[in-house]
Formats: structure tokens, sequence, C-alpha cells
């Protein structure tokens, strides 16, 4: 590193980050690996091939990515409104949009489960009128997890939309697209890529989350028990080697996913010109 | 007649953007709105797109009254001053845009939207570019395609918003004779927007002059130059020299022969080419000097002083050819006659009337 950069400092920073990674990431990681390690392959393969195991990874994976889904859905509509549209009280709602960040998520669990239990407020009128149950089903953690993963879709595909030349839209109607043809071959194409990096965060973030899903979800075992809660079962009960087994394997799928979604990411990119 | 607009007025909030405008173009024409930045020319070009909705007025396109159509049903092209490519496509699919978005009754084949792609290619002669993305390329290749894209559906009108404003000034150059001819080859009624003048003058065949939301005056270049309207035309377009003889500017007129009997609210409008210079012997009583002068290549420019005279400090300037200039002898501080060959009249007191502007011959 000869000194023709601006601003020096690549040895303290480059260090500094290493260092940060070490501690913080890969040394607690390696640490789970190593108590991993003390169980042989049959007895690790024995854990995680439990039914109750198995039951709760497909609730973990599957509602995080309904979530993600239903979350990348509501985040873009929010976030076109923010950006497109004047009206009173738009800061206001605009702040409460990061409110799921700040909020210790076991307040956000008790009071989304009040609310959607089936005598709660909102819960019993969905009830009465469709007669399905929201809260202590799996239907509650896929809500609780659409309420914390809203806001990191909103605030990645925000500033894109902020950005997108409106100029675009009136070339395409200027060229005779119509309205949808403009939205689905000229906005969406440009607002994917942050749309699918705000939908593997919330996917992300959703895997892990804990506080607000044990209180709506009823936890019943085989139905509606999440990978975190089983972890702690197993804490509670001095299987250090099984629970550490089971967050590593949920480490892994996070990491092939995360993975498969940015290759998805980087495929989106590149057949639209933007690498 | 091909665009006809009728008591177009636009207002933004309290600011009046357009005020009763009327205008016909005819088929064929190659116009330039030309003013001063705010003066309303974009907002109107953007009512005849359908961009942008008028107050009060009716917009007519080749005698079909297309006020309440939308952009999408007016059969415009439009070119937008930063392009507006669409950045996710290569250069291929923007151009095919239009195409490609027809009803599926109208829709080409593939292989036709393929050969008019190219064709239009090699129209802006960039055809090896086809597989591009917008962000690999030049301004005024951007430009080019953005026109191409406009084109590809066949429009009746083509309107564009300062297509060479955001361009270096050598690109820029080369773009306006090109449009200019492009245009001789399509024949398809165009109008730009444009604030530089000497763009509107090489380039359109007709100029409308705009300020403040009002057209001050429609006509050929060479009209628009010689015969200004009014003081605003005449002071936009070109070089001039100002004189208000209340002022006390009259001791310049009076130096150059000129004696009014009343000066009040009068000013003279004189073209740099319109004065010509004469060298006087260092003793006469002239009390103009020439202070400096720059060579602009085929002309020159001299810088006038009448520092010496009574009131009105101040410097004009005069063009001359080169060697004229070199015929002539002069050098920086020489005492200098000045004539006045030619020159608009403008009552500022009545600055619409152009009662005043009676040319005056010396």
């Amino acid at each position: 590193m000869s000194q023709s950069n601006i601003m020096p400092g690549f040895r303290p920073a480059i260090g500094f980050t290493l260092f940060y990674l070490a501690l913080i990431v890969l040394i607690p990681l390696s640490a789970m690996l190593l108590k991993t390690f003390q169980l042989s392959l049959d007895e690790y393969w024995a854990i995680l091939t439990n039914p109750r195991v198995l039951a709760s990874f497909r609730v973990s994976f599957g509602s995080a990515l309904i979530a993600a889904a239903f979350s990348g859905i509501f985040g873009f509509i929010i976030a076109w409104t923010l950006v497109r549209y004047p009206f009173p009280g738009k800061k206001v709602f605009d702040a409460l949009i990061d409110l799921p960040f700040a909020l210790p998520t076991a307040v956000a669990g008790i009071v989304l489960a009040a609310i959607y239990e089936p005598k709660g407020w909102i819960g019993k009128l969905v009830m009465e009128a469709f007669g399905i149950q929201i809260a202590y089903k799996p239907l509650g953690i896929v809500f609780a997890l659409i309420f914390i993963g809203l806001p990191f879709v909103v605030r990645t595909i925000e500033p894109v939309l902020q950005e997108f030349d409106k100029a675009m839209e009136e070339a395409a109607a200027s060229l005779g697209a119509t309205r949808l043809q403009t939205f689905i071959k000229v906005i969406l194409p440009n607002i994917l890529p942050a749309a699918i990096t705000g939908f593997a965060l919330a996917f992300a973030r959703g895997v892990g989350e804990y506080g607000s899903v044990i209180f709506i979800a009823g936890n019943m075992p085989y139905v509606s028990e999440i990978v975190p809660l089983l972890i702690i079962t197993k804490l509670e009960q001095y299987d250090y080697a099984g629970a550490t087994a089971i967050g590593l394997t949920m480490l892994l799928l996070s990491f092939l996913l995360l993975l498969s979604v940015n290759g998805l990411q980087w495929w989106v990119r590149r057949r639209s010109g933007q690498l | 007649m091909s665009i006809t607009l009728s008591n177009i007025s636009k207002r933004f909030g309290a600011f009046s953007a357009l005020n009763n405008i009327n205008l016909e173009i005819p088929d064929g024409d190659l116009v330039a709105l030309l003013g001063p930045s705010g003066c309303g020319k974009t907002t109107l070009l953007r009512i005849i797109a359908g961009l942008e909705q008028a107050d009060q007025g009716d917009v007519f396109l080749r005698g079909d009254k297309v006020t309440d159509k939308s952009v999408k049903n007016r059969h415009i092209g439009f070119v937008f001053q930063h392009y507006a490519l669409f950045r996710h496509m290569t250069v291929f699919d923007n151009i095919a845009f239009g195409l490609r978005v027809k009803p599926s009754k109208d829709r080409p084949s593939e292989a036709v939207i393929r050969k008019r792609v190219h064709d239009l290619l090699s129209l802006v002669q960039l055809d090896w570019l086809h597989d591009r993305f917008p962000d690999q390329l030049s301004g005024g290749q951007r430009q080019r395609i953005a026109l191409a894209r406009a084109l590809a559906v066949e429009p009746s009108v083509l309107l564009l918003d300062e297509p060479f404003g955001a361009l270096d000034a050598s690109v820029r150059k080369d773009l306006r004779l090109w449009l200019r001819h492009l245009h001789h080859e399509l024949d398809v009624t165009t109008i730009f927007v444009t604030h530089d003048q000497e763009e509107a003058m090489e380039v359109a065949s007709q100029i409308v002059v705009l300020n403040k939301g009002k057209i001050e005056q429609k006509g050929t270049p060479s009209e628009i130059y010689d015969s200004p309207s009014n003081d605003f035309v005449s002071h936009f377009i070109g070089q001039t020299n100002v004189f208000d003889l209340q002022k006390g500017d009259s001791a310049w007129l009076k130096s150059a022969g000129i004696v009014l009997d009343d000066a009040e609210g009068i000013t003279a409008h004189v073209r740099p080419h319109h004065i010509g210079v004469e060298k006087l012997s260092d003793g006469s009583a002239s009390p103009i000097i020439l202070k400096d002068w720059q060579h602009l290549g085929a002309t020159i420019r001299l810088e006038l002083s009448n520092e010496g005279l009574n009131g009105s400090a101040k410097t004009i300037y005069a063009e001359m050819p080169s060697d004229q200039f070199k015929q002539l002898g002069l050098d920086k501080g020489d005492k200098v006659s000045l004539f006045i060959k030619h020159a608009h009249w403008f009552n500022l007191a009545k600055p619409q009337v152009p009662e005043a502007a009676t040319d005056f011959y010396v």
C-alpha cells in the first residue's frame, strides 16, 4: 500500500476488522463447532432426525419464508406510498416504521398475542368472521415475523425508489406502455435487487427471531414450536451438545439460503446491466 | 397545421408558468422553443406531450383535439433532457420497448422488431452498441439512443427537451447539425426546447421566443435576429449593445453622429458588427478609446470605452473582420471614432409596442 490514498489508515482499519470478526463472529462459532464435535456423527444425525426437531425446522424456516414474502410485498407498497405520495402525518408514519427495530421483541410478542388471541380485539373478529385462529397457531408466528421483518424491506426499498428516475416512467408512457406494463417492465426490474435484499434481511431475522414469536406461537411440539425454542429447551436440560448441534445445523441452512438469495441477486443485477 | 395550441395557460400555485399561449406549427417544421430558464418552455413542451395538463386551453395534434388524451395515446416521441433510458435494458431492448408494448394485435413480429431496431440503430450510427447497457455509453451516444427509441414508434410529432443540454461543447456542435440533417431525412414535425440562442439559430427553421410565460416573437432565425419585435428578443438573441438614452448613453450616439430631440424612454440596441470603428490621431478630441481587443477567429472583438466621457462610463463592444482590423492598424489605447450602421429602437415605456423599432441607417 503506497501512500496514494487521500485517507490513510489501511493497516489499522483492516487490523480492526479482522480482530472484530475473529472475536465476535469466528471464535464463538468455532466454539459451537467444537462443542458439536463432541458428538459422533450417528449421535448428531439422531438428534437432527428426531421428528420433533424436524418439525421445528419446518415451522421455523417455513414461517420465516412466508413472512418474508409477505413483508416483501407489504414493504414495497408502504415504501412506494412513503416515497410517492404526500399526505398529512407522513413524517410520523415514517418514524413508526422503525418501531419494531427498537421495541423489545418480547413486548411486541405479548402485545401481538393479546390482540390476535381468539378473545383479543382483532383475533375475535377474525375468529367470528372466518373461523380462523391466529394466535397460538403457526399463523401467529407468521404474523409476528411480518411485524418484525417489514422495516427491513421498507428501509431497503425506500432509497432505491427515491433515486428512481421518474422520467423513465414518463418515457415508457410516451412510448405507449400501459400502467401495468410500465410497472412490470420498468419499475419492478429497477427495484427488484433492493426488494430481494430486503426479503433476505427479513428472512434472516425471521429465522432467528425468538422473543416476539414464543408468546404468540403457542409452542406446541410438532405444530408451532420454533427451532430457537427447542435450543433453549435443550439448554435448560443441560444438553449442550444437542443444543449446539441444532444451532450449527440452523446456521448452515441459513447460510445456504442466504447464499442462494445472493446468487439470485447477482443473476438479477447481471441480467439488468447493474453489474 | 400539425400542432395547434390555443389559449394554453398553466399555473403552479401562485406562479403563472404559461399565459394564454397561442401557437401554430405547420407539418414538417423544426421549431425551437427558446427562452431563459423559468420562462415556461419545458412546461409548454410537456403540455404538448401530455406529460403535464394545462389549466386552460386546448392542444391539437394533426387537427385532433388531444387535450384530454394521456401521453400514451398522443402518439408523440419524447426525448428527455437526461435521456431517461431504461437502465436495466440493453440498447436494443430500449429501442424495441415501444414496439413490444403494443397490444398483441398491433405488435410486429420479433423478426420485424429486430429489423426495425437495427435500421434505427444504423440511422443514429450506433449499431455496434446494440448489446450495451445505457450506463456504458457516453452522453452523446445516450442522446442518440434516446432519439432512436422515440422514433421507433413512428411518432407524428417529435419533442425534445433540452436535447443537448447535458453534453460537452464539441459533441453538442456535432449533434446539432446531425439533428438538423436527420430532420431533413425524416420530415417529422419536431419541437425542441433550448435556452441557448446559438443552438436555436443553428438548428431550427422556426424559433419561438418565450419569456415569463408569454410568446415574445415567432419567426425564422433571420427574422428573429434581423428584426426583433421588442427589446427582450433583441437582447436575448445574439450580442447587442444597449444604449439607454435617458441614462445619458445619448453621448455615445452623439459621438457617432446621431442626435435625437426627445430621448425619453428610448433605448437603442446595436449589434457589435453594426458598429464601425475608425482610428483617430492621438491629438483628436474623441473621448472613445480602444481599451482592449480579443481574437475570436474570423472576427476581432473590440472593447471600446468612453471613460473620459461625462456621465456614462461604460464599455461597448464592436466586431469587425480580422483583415479589416489589421488594415486599420489599431492598438490598445488608440483614440477612435465610431459610427453606427444599424440600430433597433425600442420605447421602454411601452415595451411591447414595436413602434419605435424603425430601423435607423446612417
